[in-house]
């Protein structure tokens, strides 16, 4: 039974990395994408049927759209939301000015608020992860490319060690079930390794699109642990560690998981 | 009350007493092994419950668990697993200390109490047959 799935699986993998013009996976890494049905994987392929490229669109009118008490749209500061090609493989990164690591929705909700001059909307709120998804999808394909540096490296060791923590009465580490136990089934459904290669993206379990941050959240509920707000420095160390761990692996936002 | 680990005698790689002295009762546990949000078992390891379709396959499984352990090695194995296997996934059902960030709802409580867990102990003596394929 196991054989043939993982052989399967691999043999998708290289298709996807290949038609995406990225790695293959022939170090053992594997998106979740992987794991996913033939047609799931078919619906994340074809942008008409991908329901996340509504967000998409969504998102591309908001970078157009003048906002905020500066009367500013992220198009005149920046361009053309092609601009954005290979920001979000290099997120999460350091920022200078507010001296402390962000995400891109971090950063993005930075720009809002000192150069839009606009309020913050609600963590994943529509109009929140239209915008980051947006500008997310202008890296599809390309190779997860972590920055170094200090802080980050800091973030890293930090994010690395929640990682292996055991949390929760049910008393399990991310690490137990991602690293350990990846590719079992947990009451059938299987266990991913846990890249964060598509986020924000389409869960139907959620009916909706949702950030890495939410489903890190989602796992911790899981295991019954009090999960880290939306936003805490905890979430960011594990979004941070994370990206570094998939180094290399192709960027799929906006994808789509069961 | 719950769960204190000094509620119980460890002998060896068992507890040879019963919980609280509760007695426990195999129709009872089979239930709390089938429920995925009560004895969360077939998260991770099959058993014989054909009615519940989607079962784990990250532990061994549970079939003929009783003819391999004895009632105080199969309530050890639930109170507190890590005794045995310091790395083991398998949660401690019965322990409410040195926990991490236990949600509000959850906290100061052991995944099930002393009864439930002398029900599941039961019913898990009941298991003599090694397993089918499934
Ligand atoms: C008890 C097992 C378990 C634990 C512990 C756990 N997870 Fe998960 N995780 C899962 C399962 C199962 C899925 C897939 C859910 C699905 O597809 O329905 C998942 C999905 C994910 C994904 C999505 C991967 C993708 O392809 O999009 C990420 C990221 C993730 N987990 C991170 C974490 C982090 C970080 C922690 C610790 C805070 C953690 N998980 C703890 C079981 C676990
Ligand atoms: C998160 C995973 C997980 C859950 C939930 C879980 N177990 Fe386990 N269990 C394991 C693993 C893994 C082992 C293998 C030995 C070890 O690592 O401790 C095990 C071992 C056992 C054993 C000894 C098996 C043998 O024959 O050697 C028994 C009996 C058992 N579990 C019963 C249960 C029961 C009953 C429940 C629910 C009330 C349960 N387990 C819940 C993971 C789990």
């Amino acid at each position: 039974m196991k054989r043939p799935a993982r052989i399967w699986a691999i043999l998708v993998v290289a298709g996807f990395a290949a038609a995406a013009g990225a790695q293959t996976a022939t170090d053992g890494r594997r998106s979740g994408f992987a794991d996913m049905s033939p047609a799931l994987q078919a619906i994340q392929r074809d942008d008409m049927s991908n329901p996340a490229m509504l967000w998409v669109a969504e998102g591309e009118a908001q970078w157009n759209a003048r906002a905020g008490n500066a009367g500013k749209s992220c198009a005149d500061c920046h361009g053309a939301g092609e601009s954005m090609r290979g920001v979000a493989v290099r997120y999460p990164a350091f920022d200078a000015k507010a001296r402390t690591v962000v995400d891109l929705d971090g950063r993005i909700d930075r720009c809002r608020n000192e150069h839009q001059r606009a309020s913050s909307p609600a963590p994943e709120s529509r109009p929140r992860l239209a915008i980051a998804a947006y500008v997310a999808f202008q890296s599809r394909g390309m190779a997860i490319a972590p920055p170094t540096g200090g802080s980050l490296d800091a973030a890293a060791i930090a994010g690395e060690a929640l990682y292996r923590q055991r949390l929760g009465q049910l008393n399990l580490s991310c690490a137990q079930c991602h690293d350990e136990r990846a590719g079992g089934s947990l009451a059938g459904v299987a266990i991913p390794q846990a890249h964060p290669t598509g986020y924000p993206l389409y869960r139907s379990e959620w009916q909706g699109l949702g950030s890495l941050q939410r489903r890190i959240r989602n796992c911790m509920t899981g295991v019954r642990a009090e999960p880290y707000p939306f936003g805490a420095p905890e979430l960011v160390e594990l979004e941070v560690f994370l990206m570094r761990r998939a180094a290399g692996m192709a960027w799929e936002t906006p994808a789509v998981r069961p | 009350m719950p769960a204190s680990a000094a509620d119980y005698v460890v002998t060896g790689d068992a507890i040879e007493r019963p919980l609280e002295g509760a007695i426990g009762d195999a129709a009872r546990g089979r239930a709390i092994v089938a429920n995925r949000t009560l004895g969360l078992c077939l998260l991770c390891h099959s058993g014989p419950i054909p009615e519940e379709r989607f079962q784990g396959n990250l532990a061994p499984p549970l079939d003929g668990a009783g003819s391999r352990w004895s009632e105080g090695q199969l309530r050890l194995r639930l109170v507190d697993p890590a005794r045995l296997a310091p790395d083991s996934p398998m949660p401690a059902y019965y322990r409410t200390d040195g926990l991490s960030r236990v949600a509000p709802a959850f906290a100061g409580k052991p995944i099930l109490t002393a009864a439930q867990i002398e029900d599941v102990v039961a019913y898990l003596a009941t298991l003599r047959e090694p397993g089918a394929a499934r």
